[in-house]
């Protein structure tokens, strides 16, 4: 009873907590709630004309929706990446940007649901995906594993941090035998969520572009630079936003690991490389598309020669030790890996593909404006939702959110 | 005889077939008896290569070569079971449908069918996988779709259930030498399987390949408005090969796609979540998503529906050549085998020793597109 009275009053602080806040921060909900809006009329025309408002076609069926939730399993899997050491090896540093981490995969986890039921012909019937409730095919299908996966992934990453701050909102410490396991299962979790949508792609004997066992460990590498990445950027902004304090080690820390992922990144792609140029074959084809354009189609060449040289260039900054102590070149570095990835795993990977098509035809994909903005509005709610989380869970680590405080006052006053 | 198989093989008992081809009469396996093997073909061969090109030239016609279900049409309209509250409720609606304009003015009635069609409605959102359905379920859906669009169009339609048959296995043959690139077969598709008529969509497509080169697909003309027969091409078809282990199968997350008994890969088009991935994974392009709401004349419709085949689809879900499913669980041939004038087109039951087919696959040099992949279509190509 106690508890539960514990949990309703930290809704409600929470839900004040995230109602006030500086002008930037009202500045900064209110134009994400404009994009979502915008996003969700988008959306609206889409489920109004069908998928055909996309630029998606039979030749080429999947484009930007899966290629974002690609990239964000990614940012989600990463999360990890914290996880592990503060809650097992009881690393100090980063007990901060942990619950950061979390709250960021968790809001990658939406956005991937999002992208997920923003490209389905009929979100009427999605309940048909719903174990137990529709028909699963598991587990011969890959994409029933990663219903499950990230579904799982999602609750998990809820319940650590909940039960976290919910100790910490009551003043009390974590106890250790209880998250503990939850934070080991967490770090085999987020393997496998991003292993079994690598999979996804991985397992089609179609499609030679994908066919291809690298895919899966390039997936993991990429995702381990891109995420933390993404955290520092996050970080520095909290730093700078609110008085959270973290210190300096923590982020050199979280630079180590994008720095080495991004160079295992770099070493694959090497080796992809070669593997479709040494000898080009029949199956290379996507490849020199993406890459070089094929029959005078080269809608992708612009964005791959940008992602690659922004990939070189940042995990060359990264490197020198110099500059990545650095925090203005560190803070850049992480943002052109950022983009440079999500180019690369993205579209860069999807859409290739489908180019060309199982009998040679050469058809391109250019996204529309609904498809666009789409895809913006549900980067703004995961931006939305980030922010919201955030903002409570540093409000309770500051100690301005505490139950017995309000209780005490109370009793004073009477 | 495939005890170490390391991978899915369609089989099909033609091995064994060629080995008893060289035994003769006599039973012993090799030469000495007498018998010519000649004679030996003949006691295990029942078509002759005129009797071939007799059926082909049958088909031309327009006459039906294979049968391999011995009911047609009309007869399966009246097989099915009706019990007597469904037959009531077909006969009031027939008689309100005739009833037509009148009718739909009076209050009474359209809130009463407006009713029906809510409830119809609602039950159809909330019903389950068709693949999973007992007779009655799979019988009440079909009832369910045609009333519905006796209230909609005010027009009757006929749709069926048929099950696979047993010992039936449909396979396909595409004789490229004879194909001319007229593309009837493409036209009479679109005709028989009421697809989209505003996207244009087909699930037969003919590749023109220069006479020569060989098989280049990826230099070929999928899609040409010029006189055939072009000078120096020849022509192939592709659509779903109904492979015997299709890829798309396995990675549709609600089994809304499935293999049945008698080899046809269809789709259940409400229990499709048009998710797409079943087109990511076929090797052969042969699935067509609705992109958007699919829209055919009314007086276009062909009636003869079946539920896995060609009745009307909605938007945001996936479909492709069914083998003509109502047709053929009726023992006609598909739509494009009866309108090929070149006789390239050869349907039939492959477990029929008897049939055509069968006949083209143990007599002529037949080869499968990407048999790399395993994925073992059901369709193969041959020449002359
Ligand atoms: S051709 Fe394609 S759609 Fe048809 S059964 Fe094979 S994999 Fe499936
Ligand atoms: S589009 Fe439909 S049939 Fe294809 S995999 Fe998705 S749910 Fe299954």
């Amino acid at each position: 009873m106690e508890t539960f009275r514990a949990f309703r009053s930290m809704v409600r602080d929470s839900l004040g907590h995230i109602t006030h806040g500086s002008k930037v921060y009202h500045l900064w909900m209110f134009l994400l709630t404009v994009v979502m809006l915008i996003g969700m009329y988008a959306y609206y025309i889409q489920l109004e004309q069908g998928l055909s408002a996309t630029g998606m076609t039979d030749r080429v069926s999947w484009g930007l929706y899966i290629s974002n939730f690609t990239f964000l399993v990614g940012v989600a899997a990463a999360a990890v990446m914290l996880v592990m050491p503060t809650y097992v090896l009881h690393d100090i540093d980063f007990k901060q940007a942990v619950l950061i981490g979390e709250g960021l995969a968790v809001a990658a986890l939406i956005m991937c649901l999002a992208f997920i039921v923003a490209d389905l012909g009929g979100p009427a019937v999605a309940w048909h995906l719903i174990p137990f409730i529709g028909v699963f095919n598991f587990p011969n299908s890959m994409l029933a594993w990663d219903v499950i996966v990230l579904n799982g992934y999602l609750f998990i990453n809820i319940t650590i941090p909940l039960y976290i701050l919910f100790r910490h909102y009551q003043g009390k410490e974590a106890k250790h035998n209880i998250y503990v396991p939850g934070a080991i299962l967490s770090v085999l979790w987020a393997v496998a969520i991003h292993l079994v949508t690598a999979f996804l792609y991985q397992g089609l004997q179609a499609r030679p572009f994908w066919n291809n066992a690298l895919l899966g460990p390039r997936f993991l590498a990429s995702a381990f630079a891109a995420g933390p990445a993404l955290i520092i950027l996050v970080l520095a902004a909290i730093r700078k936003f609110s008085e959270f304090k973290i210190p300096d080690k923590t982020i050199r820390k979280i630079a180590i690991i994008v720095t080495v992922a991004a160079q295992i990144n770099l070493i694959m792609l090497v080796s992809e490389l070669f593997k479709e140029f040494y000898a080009p074959t029949h199956h290379s084809e996507s490849a020199i598309y993406l890459y070089f354009g094929l029959e005078g189609k080269n809608a992708l060449m612009p964005w791959i020669w940008t992602a690659i040289p922004l990939n070189v260039l940042a995990t060359v900054l990264l490197t020198v030790h110099k500059f990545r102590s650095n925090f203005k070149i560190l803070y850049f570095a992480c943002f052109i890996l950022f983009v440079a990835i999500w180019i690369e795993k993205g579209f860069g990977l999807i859409v290739p593909g489908f180019i060309p098509g199982p009998y040679g035809k050469i058809a391109e994909y250019t996204p529309t404006w609904v498809e666009i903005w789409v895809t913006l509005g549900i980067w703004a709610l995961g931006a939305f939702v980030f922010t919201m989380l955030a903002k409570t869970a540093i409000g309770i680590e500051l100690g301005k959110l505490r139950y017995r405080k309000k209780e005490t006052i109370q009793s004073e006053t009477h | 005889m495939e005890a170490n198989k390391k991978w899915y093989q369609l089989d099909l008992g033609l091995g064994n077939k060629k080995t008893s081809q060289t035994t003769c009469g006599c039973g012993k396996s090799s030469g000495g008896c007498g018998s010519t093997k000649e004679d030996s073909r003949q006691a295990t061969q029942s078509i002759s290569a005129a009797e071939f090109d007799a059926a082909v030239e049958q088909e031309i016609m327009g006459d039906t070569a294979v049968a391999q279900t011995q009911k047609d049409g009309f007869q399966q309209v009246f097989d099915v079971k009706m019990d007597r509250r469904t037959a009531f409720r077909k006969l009031t609606a027939s008689l309100l449908v005739g009833a037509g304009a009148v009718h739909t003015s009076c209050s009474i009635t359209t809130s009463g069918e407006a009713k029906e069609k809510a409830q119809i409605d609602w039950e159809e959102q909330f019903k389950g996988n068709y693949k999973l359905m007992t007779q009655e379920e799979k019988q009440a859906t079909v009832d369910r779709l045609v009333r519905s669009y006796q209230l909609r169009k005010k027009k009757n339609i006929k749709m069926t259930a048929t099950d696979a048959s047993k010992d039936v296995l449909f396979g396909y043959a595409f004789n490229i030498s004879k194909c001319q690139g007229y593309m009837n077969c493409v036209s009479a598709c679109v005709e028989e399987n009421n697809q989209d008529r505003n996207s244009e969509m087909q699930y037969i497509r003919i590749h023109e390949m220069k006479d020569g080169q060989g098989f280049k697909f990826n230099e070929a003309d999928d899609n040409y408005y010029h006189e055939v027969p072009a000078e120096g091409h020849f022509y192939m078809g592709t659509q779903c090969f109904h492979c015997d282990n299709p890829p798309c199968v396995n990675v549709c997350p609600v089994e809304a796609t499935w293999r049945e008994e008698d080899g046809l890969v269809v789709i259940d088009y409400d229990w499709c979540i048009g998710c797409r991935y079943c087109m990511a994974a076929c090797p052969y392009d042969g699935r067509r998503f609705n992109w958007s709401k699919p829209e055919v004349p009314e007086e276009e419709v062909n009636k003869n529906q079946h539920y896995l085949g060609n009745r009307l689809r909605k938007k945001g879900v996936m479909e492709k050549c069914t083998f003509c499913v109502q047709r053929s669980r009726s023992g006609r041939d598909p739509a494009c085998v009866e309108a090929c004038p070149t006789g390239a087109r050869i349907f039939g039951n492959l477990l029929d020793p008897n049939s055509t087919i069968r006949w083209v696959l143990e007599n002529k040099q037949v080869f499968r597109l990407k048999e790399d992949l395993g994925t073992e279509p059901k369709f193969w190509y041959f020449m002359d």
